[in-house]
């Protein structure tokens, strides 16, 4: 078992995260905008999504030393259930569901002469004799096996859920967003089912360059967003609460200092500010080669960097928004109450103004997510994002665009980073507006 | 009013002074200038003597920020940060460590990330304003719920997306305009419009969401209702009333971002091959030259700083009821 920086971040996360939804489920007053999250149906369903999401990243965040490998690396547990998939690489492009290479080269025939064709691949499809007529009849039967089995899969699973619950929570089941929640389930793992046991057989998302699996990459790639979307939060909210509740409660010369801090930062532009310190870490980590001896532990090190230095550039607007929170929250009545009670400075931030500023702490870190999910891939693509041998949908997008000019298009690392990113930034878009129709107290009136 | 600007002005170099501090430090906590010799005289086979010809040519030989063998005030002049600080602060950009003029440079390539960013801003600020005000027009209806989806779909999209797709079907399959470059004079303008295009599509998710929450804040308010009331047709009440009140908060939004069309778009321009600031700045990145990548982050921080300037002076001119004190 070997525990990388991020790994460790992300479990910690995971684990507060769980902890603090279980406190506010206790409190009454916190029940209310939970409930409105249940029962909103949009809501539920981009949770599912972003659920099995994490559940992938996090599969892909416990690692070990691989004794069995030949090459005795270190492997996720992700990598160890994938490794059919893995495994199975090519020379180099190739379509998806092809049985063929995408460029010719020259093959020997059994007799001994050379001809210059498209060679067969290795793996993709390689159970078939004659893949030009049964190509298509093939895919759909597998995809038809696949989808049964993992239909099968499902409704075993729905079946006993609904005999374990069907007196107890009767009026769930006919609950509306129940249903839908348990269709979105259905539809992500059957269909996921259905593509890992084609990949099997079949590159699903073809490969790239090198003729690694482009499925296997966008799935390996989930882990590098999720990572971003939330260590980077988790760096900047102690920063955010902190400076902004300070700056609000004491003003005077505690709020000059943190005004001129955060506006110095806020001046320089993000992305020069991302590039210099990205720069700063490259040159570091080659003036110290003997500190990151592997070239995992390099990569989760610029990870880690990469998610301190865009908490550093996006802590301010947070802050600025506490900051004008808690110069409200100051004069409010059970504020003044507080004081002239006598209790402690501390207290009062711990006990009556921190709960109260938890709504947009809430609703800017669910906001921030998809950005930073987006922001990784444009800087990704300028290079001074993850590190490029990291599994990333930028350095995906990044390796595929040179290849948009070759006839036929290589399309298929695009596509798959595309859907997949879509897919995660979507569900991040509509989960953040549930949790901001919750929250905030302003639409939260509009009903 | 005057008073006000010139305490604004004032509260500017402080500012900056960190702003300076602050990408010195970043750069020279790991970067020795021996470092930066090495890098631009190439790894291989660099003798001693270059190096400190190329330091003492670019200034580099002096220390840091503390120099101890001088006496007086010269202990703090006679450095790298105040040699090449001080420049800054008189908008002399000086040389870049490849040679170059670097104010030149900037002087030459602002105006093609203008051209890039003025349009998209103009442009795509109308199709905002259009859709979000369109969007409130028919608001609880199934047109309305049908965009607002489409804007959470097309916010969910990466801008590389938006680029990558339209370069392929514009350019390269429809072959309607080139696919990149740049042209000086009128030419420039067969290059322009498909950066333009897709700037303004892929802003109009969140552009479009972001009105229409403006717009339905104001629908609410009493003026509104007596508009109605005097019977006014519901879209002359919308695209008059509302939107003159609304412009406010629009207004002041674009004012601090006016100044920044000049540092332009980062990955607009090196897509598209637009020499303009932006390809300047991500040129620089990876050339590791780090008198560009300091004369740029000064620069838009200084814009930055004017913008905001520029918001609160525009408030004024507005919104007779702000005050400037």
């Amino acid at each position: 078992m070997i525990v990388l920086w991020t790994d460790a971040l992300l479990f910690l996360l995971v684990l507060t995260l769980s902890g603090m939804v279980a406190y506010m489920g206790r409190k009454p007053h916190m029940r209310r905008p939970l409930k409105k999250i249940a029962h909103s149906k949009s809501g539920m369903v981009s949770l599912v999504v972003l659920l099995f999401f994490l559940l992938i990243g996090l599969l892909d965040s416990i690692h070990f030393k691989d004794e069995g490998s030949h090459l005795n690396d270190v492997i996720s547990v992700l990598d160890y259930l994938a490794r059919p998939i893995q495994e199975n690489s090519e020379k180099t492009y190739s379509a998806p569901f092809s049985a063929y290479q995408y460029s010719k080269e020259n093959i020997m025939m059994a007799d001994g002469s050379k001809f210059w064709g498209y060679p067969r691949l290795k793996y993709g499809g390689a159970h078939l004799d004659r893949p030009e007529e049964q190509l298509a009849g093939d895919i759909a039967l597998k995809a038809f096996i696949g989808f049964s089995k993992g239909a099968a899969l499902m409704l075993f699973f729905l079946l006993l859920l609904w005999s374990f619950y069907k007196d107890r929570h009767r009026h769930l089941w006919v609950h509306g967003t129940t249903k839908a929640v348990l269709a979105t389930l259905f539809i992500i793992v059957t269909s996921f089912y259905t593509l890992v046991y084609l990949s099997a057989f079949y590159h699903v998302l073809g490969t790239d360059k090198v003729g690694e699996d482009v499925f296997y990459q966008a799935i390996k790639s989930i882990r590098t967003g999720l990572v971003i979307g939330t260590l980077t939060t988790m760096i900047m909210l102690p920063l955010a609460i902190l400076f902004g509740i300070m700056a609000g409660y004491f003003r005077g010369w505690v709020d000059d200092v943190i005004q001129y801090v955060y506006t110095t930062l806020n001046s320089i532009p993000s992305v020069l500010l991302i590039a210099a310190s990205i720069l700063m870490v490259q040159v570091y980590m080659a003036n110290h080669p003997e500190q990151f001896n592997s070239l995992l532990l390099r990569a989760d090190m610029r990870l880690l960097f990469l998610c301190m230095i865009l908490g550093v550039t996006n802590w301010t607007g947070l802050c600025r928004m506490l900051r004008a929170e808690t110069l409200k929250l100051r004069e409010m009545e059970y504020v003044q109450a507080a004081q002239a009670l006598g209790v402690t400075r501390t207290m009062i931030l711990f006990r009556h103004i921190l709960p109260n500023v938890m709504h947009i702490v809430l609703i800017s870190v669910v906001l921030d997510f998809s950005s930073l999910v987006l922001a990784e891939a444009v800087l990704s693509y300028i290079n001074i994002g993850v590190d490029p041998t990291t599994y990333s949908w930028g350095n995906m997008i990044n390796g595929a665009r040179l290849e948009m000019a070759r006839d036929p298009v290589v399309w298929w690392s695009l596509l798959a980073a595309f859907l997949f990113m879509f897919t995660l930034v979507l569900a991040a878009n509509l989960f953040a507006d549930a949790v901001r129709n919750a929250f905030d107290p302003r639409r939260a009136e509009h009903g | 009013m005057i008073h006000y600007i010139i305490r604004r002005c004032l509260y500017a170099v402080p500012l900056l002074l960190g702003v300076n501090v602050l990408t010195f430090v970043l750069f020279f906590v790991v970067n020795s200038p021996d470092d930066m010799a090495r890098m631009q005289l190439g790894q291989k086979h660099v003798t001693e003597q270059a190096v400190q010809n190329w330091k003492h040519q670019h200034g580099y030989d002096r220390p840091l920020l503390w120099n101890d063998a001088k006496s007086g005030l010269e202990r703090i002049t006679d450095t790298i940060f105040y040699r090449k600080s001080v420049g800054l602060f008189l908008f002399d950009f000086g040389i870049s460590d490849s040679g170059r003029n670097i104010g030149a440079d900037i002087g030459q390539r602002m105006w093609p990330s203008l051209a890039l960013a003025i349009p998209s801003l103009l442009v795509g600020l109308m199709v905002n304003i259009t859709v979000a005000l369109l969007m409130v027009l028919f608001r609880s209806t199934y047109l309305e719920f049908g965009s607002i989806v489409l804007c959470v779909i097309l916010m969910s999209i990466s801008s590389l997306f938006y680029i990558i797709g339209g370069q392929f079907l514009i350019g390269k399959l429809l072959k309607l305009v080139p696919i990149s470059g740049y042209d000086t004079g009128l030419e420039a303008i067969k290059f322009l419009i498909l950066p333009v295009l897709i700037s303004v599509i892929a802003g109009i998710g969140s552009g479009a969401r972001w009105y229409r929450t403006l717009f339905l804040e104001e629908v609410e308010k009493d003026y509104v209702r007596t508009a109605r009331a005097k019977g006014l047709s519901e879209p002359r009440v919308l695209f008059k009333h509302v939107l003159n009140n609304a412009m406010i908060p629009i207004l002041t939004g674009v004012v601090v971002i006016l100044p920044l069309l000049f540092m332009g778009s980062l990955i607009m321009e090196s897509f598209f091959s637009i020499p303009g600031l932006g390809s300047y700045t991500i040129d620089a990145i990876n050339r590791q030259d780090f008198a560009i990548v300091r004369s740029m982050v000064f620069l838009g921080s200084a814009l930055y700083i004017l913008g905001l300037l520029l918001t609160d002076i525009s408030y004024t001119l507005v919104d007779p009821r702000v005050r400037l004190s």
